[in-house]
């Protein structure tokens, strides 16, 4: 079971991108979960969103304290969030940033693997809004292999109708252009 | 020693203890309550209709010449007919018994 | 065929809802309501489901008009949460009283104050003395097939009386989940259209709801009392008939590896299953410990609960509710009269956990069933604690 845990903020799309992931995961035969961070949705604010997806049913309902992956959405929030809390010996951190990795190391005193990919760039790019859910979900499959990248199109397409095209371009742009320490 | 129990066994309601029996209220005799009975004179009664309007067991019902007659197996004698009769054509009067 | 979807639990019981053909829907939208009748409401909305949906001003009215629906003999669903729960059980007692087969979703959430959006047990637990049969959901499918249970319970000529299903707020009403989601020519084979045995009807009137006077009130109680007792067989039959057709298992209580067990946890609802990992893990330590699961709450299975813990020696019940009576909490005090009666004498502690949202992992568990040993070893009087509550 691979655990990941989403941070954005409310209205970037975080809880979307948890979703999509289970339900792609779904759809291919597998077992998944995605939930919010229960409470009231306030634009701005901090979120968090969780998923699960494994090749046996899931019977874990509590929250994900100890993520295999995080995926950040905002690169701002690094600096008010510790998004490296809980993380597994062998986690990565996916993170939307311009910055090099070996930047933000230093930055934020990440100890654990890195993954980075300018979203923000790529959704401007394609998506000409600053919206980077879809984007982060190409940059969660570089890094993690939690699901082959083909899984998403069609649930992308379904989900965004006439701008499903340029999300999942978005998607697999990130998923080319993320790097990933190996 | 004393004892209270049901009018009926809880097998012989129906469901939900519904009744079943439309409108029966009207066999509920509420006449025997009375101890003053209404008497109307009709010399003094100029048709308004009001105890017709404010009796609350509906003993006043129309007659084709306008006046209103009584049902007595209704009237509980609660003097509001008498009360309210804007002519004092209704006197209430001891039931004999 | 049913099919396998991935789906907003909330978003399941509303589709379950619709394939089950109601008639009318009455609910309050505004908080603390869930994605269950907003759904409802766009089905309806959208032409897909042939309904009256009636946006009540308040839960008062929802289940006003749930129980005018359901006398003028329709088939009628409403649902709600904790403080509309609580605006909803005057009326409540009505529709059991009335033996309206109405089915609700409770998507269990705390009582304020403070104000609490988030899940517990607290509205459970108000229903619990309300006459209503209720039945409680571990996952997303249990949701969706325990509604359909529900409707051909709740519409037995020899039941009707209304059901609630419990699923807890969030955990599970915000949970995206496979499911497997029945076809409508299932679901009409396990629940055939509803034929009132008496309702409102110009043609045919009767009196429903008329005063009951002492000389028939305590008859009238008596009948609904006898009604509620002989749902049990019924609602066993019906969970036959349900594996029969979609090959899902449900009991009254439900174990996991209790047989052997001399530490018997009690769970209500989704922390089960968490607390079923805590048990393998245990398990895998050497302990015997196992899990008794509370699926129907009312009526409450007597038999089932004995022979489920028989042979434990102690008993962990583990609740989502306080009782405020100074001494348990209302599921355990139920419980332990019940072993009382049947003779049975273990060790029981209360862990009074997941208060508001609070989360239940599977470490407390494990904590629950070594703080309970503790306790009986050294003979502690029995009694209850609220877990994790920072000194």
């Amino acid at each position: 079971m691979i655990e990941v845990r989403f941070h954005g903020r409310g209205g970037q799309g975080a809880v979307t991108s948890a979703e999509l992931t289970a339900l792609a995961a779904i759809a291919q035969g597998k077992y998944g979960q995605a939930f919010p961070s229960f409470g009231p949705e306030r634009r701005g604010a901090p979120v968090m969103a969780f998923v699960r997806v494994g090749e046996e049913p899931i019977r874990s309902r509590e929250k994900i304290y100890e993520p295999d992956v995080v995926v950040v959405l905002d690169p701002s929030l690094p600096e008010i969030v510790d998004v490296q809390s809980g993380l597994k010996e062998n986690g990565t951190v996916v993170l939307n940033t311009r910055k090099s990795i070996d930047e933000v190391r230093r930055e934020h005193g990440f100890n654990c693997r890195l993954a980075v990919v300018d979203a923000m760039s790529i959704a401007m790019d394609v998506l000409k809004v600053p919206i980077t859910n879809t984007t982060m979900l190409g940059a969660l499959i570089k890094a993690s292999g939690i699901l082959p990248l083909e899984a998403l199109h069609e649930l992308i397409k379904h989900r965004f109708g006439p701008l499903g095209d340029k999300n999942f371009e978005a998607c697999r742009r990130a998923f080319e252009e993320t790097v990933v320490e190996e | 020693m004393a004892k209270e129990t049901g009018i009926c066994s809880w097998k012989e309601l129906a469901l939900g203890t519904a009744i079943l029996t439309p409108g029966n209220a009207s066999e509920l005799k509420t006449g025997d309550w009375r101890s003053m009975r209404p008497v109307v004179d009709y010399e003094k009664c100029v048709k308004c209709g009001r105890c017709y309007i404010l009796c609350p067991d509906m003993v006043y019902s129309p007659r084709d010449d306008g006046y209103y007659e009584l049902n007595y197996y209704y009237c509980k004698g609660c003097g509001i007919c008498a009360h309210e009769c804007p002519k004092g054509a209704i006197e209430m009067v001891e039931e004999e018994r | 065929m049913a099919r396998r979807v991935g789906m907003e639990v909330s978003i399941a019981a509303a589709e379950t809802v619709a394939l089950l053909d109601v008639d009318v829907v009455a609910a309050y939208p505004i908080t603390p309501q869930t994605h269950i009748v907003e759904h409802l409401s766009e089905l309806v909305a959208d032409g897909q489901l042939d309904a009256e949906f009636v946006p009540v001003e308040s839960e008062h009215s929802a289940m006003s008009v749930c129980v005018g629906a359901a006398a003028a003999g329709a088939r009628t669903f409403t649902s709600t949460s904790s403080q509309g729960y609580a605006l909803m059980v005057e009326i409540c007692y009505i529709a059991s009283s009335l033996r309206l087969p109405i089915v609700m979703a409770l998507a269990n959430r705390s009582m304020s104050a403070p104000i609490s959006i988030w899940n517990d047990h607290a509205d459970m637990m108000l229903a619990r003395d309300t006459g209503w049969i209720q039945t409680v959901a571990e996952n997303g499918q249990e949701v969706v097939d325990l509604i359909m249970h529900a409707y051909r319970v709740a519409e037995d000529h020899r039941v009707l009386l209304p059901v609630i299903v419990n699923l807890d707020g969030f955990i599970l009403t915000h949970m995206i989940e496979p499911i497997q989601l029945p076809t409508k020519e299932e679901v009409q084979a396990y629940v055939p259209p509803y034929k009132p045995l008496l309702r409102l009807d110009p043609d045919n009137p009767v009196t429903i709801g008329p005063v009951g006077v002492p000389e028939v009130y305590t008859e009238a109680k008596k009948a609904q009392d006898e009604a509620i007792k002989n749902a049990k067989p019924v609602i066993l039959e019906a969970w036959d008939e349900f594996e029969k057709i979609f090959g899902r298992k449900y009991k009254p209580i439900e174990t996991y590896k209790a047989e052997d067990a001399e530490i018997i946890l009690v769970t209500v609802g989704s922390i089960s299953e968490t607390a079923m990992r805590a048990v393998d893990r245990m398990r895998a330590h050497g302990k015997r410990v196992g899990l008794a699961r509370i699926r129907l709450f009312r009526p409450f299975p007597v038999e089932e609960f004995v022979d489920a813990v028989r042979g434990a020696k102690l008993i962990g019940v583990v609740e989502r509710a306080l009782g405020f009576n100074g001494y348990t909490g209302p599921l355990c005090a139920e419980l332990k009269s019940v072993l009382f009666d049947n003779g049975l004498n273990p060790y029981v502690w209360n862990f009074i956990a997941g208060l508001g949202g609070r989360d239940v992992t599977v470490e407390d568990f494990e904590e629950m069933a070594e703080c309970l040993e503790v306790k009986a070893n050294k003979n502690e009087p029995m009694g209850y604690e609220i877990v994790n509550a920072r000194e």
